[in-house]
């Protein structure tokens, strides 16, 4: 599941529940959506609710990565658990990984 | 010491991708009489996400098929895993182990299976033939915790 919130040209992209194969399928076409529709300047992929994720997960954040990248947008994650976090540093994708303080969580 | 076996399960399901979580269920409780820690549990789910996956996803492309998975738990906290299917195979399993390497980008799969159960795992291996299918055999020895080696040092056969 994907609940978005949009602060103007930034939108944030709630994660929820296992990231897999099967699931990543469904969140992709939700993704895509918005991403059409807003072209966000920066999407940020919030991962705190993200209990599970394989190289599904990826695949998934790189597709989205080459959408937003084409109108010129960038993406990052946030709250990735620290084996999720491994999975995305095998990837090389580190780069998208930030870390974020609780403030900022609120006023998201 | 001789490897004494301490429990075995197996299953098998249909290549069906809703069945992913299934399989690392099934493997998560069937790993947690070693007491393993958080990390470890992840790891052994997602390296059996990751080949169950390929089971489903190249070995039984565009059909479906029966996937098994066999559990053992060794004495000393080693676990195997074995994820089997009678697929399509794969005719280079170097190449279908390089890391980035793919051949279902439509499906945006990363390349990177192989790599995370590598990662993961202590030890993997692939066994596999064209038009015969694929067998996937990872190991990890989940470190010992106090109260998980008290439980692994009853002898046998003890009785209270």
């Amino acid at each position: 599941m994907v609940k978005l919130y949009n602060d103007g040209g930034r939108i944030t992209a709630a994660l929820y529940g296992d990231i897999d194969h099967h699931s990543a399928r469904e969140m992709r076409q939700e993704l895509d959506e918005v991403i059409a529709r807003s072209q966000p300047e920066m999407l940020i992929i919030d991962m705190e609710n993200v209990g599970f994720m394989d190289s599904s997960g990826i695949g998934l954040i790189l597709g989205r990565l080459r959408a937003v990248h084409a109108h010129g947008g960038e993406i990052i994650i946030k709250n990735a658990r620290p084996e999720i976090a491994a999975v995305i540093r095998l990837s090389g994708l580190s780069g998208l990984l930030v870390e974020v303080d609780k403030n900022e969580k609120a006023n998201n | 010491m001789k490897k004494q076996i301490i429990n075995e399960c197996r299953i098998s399901f249909p290549s069906l991708s809703v069945n992913e979580s299934y399989a690392r269920t099934v493997t998560a409780a069937f790993a947690a009489q070693c007491d393993p820690t958080v990390k470890e549990i992840t790891e052994i789910k997602t390296a059996v996400s990751e080949a169950v996956t390929n089971a489903i996803v190249h070995g039984y492309r565009g059909c479906v098929g029966k996937v098994e998975l066999l559990l053992r738990q060794y004495s000393g906290g080693l676990i195997y895993i074995t994820v089997r299917d009678k697929g399509a195979g794969i005719a280079d399993i170097e190449q279908a182990m390089t890391p980035l390497f793919t051949t279902a980008s439509e499906e945006e799969r990363s390349g990177l299976g192989f790599s995370v159960m590598s990662s993961f795992m202590d030890k993997v291996s692939v066994k596999s033939a064209p038009g015969k299918g694929t067998s996937v055999t990872m190991e990890k020895r989940i470190s010992c915790r106090a109260s998980a080696e008290e439980l692994r040092r009853e002898p046998a056969g003890q009785v209270s």
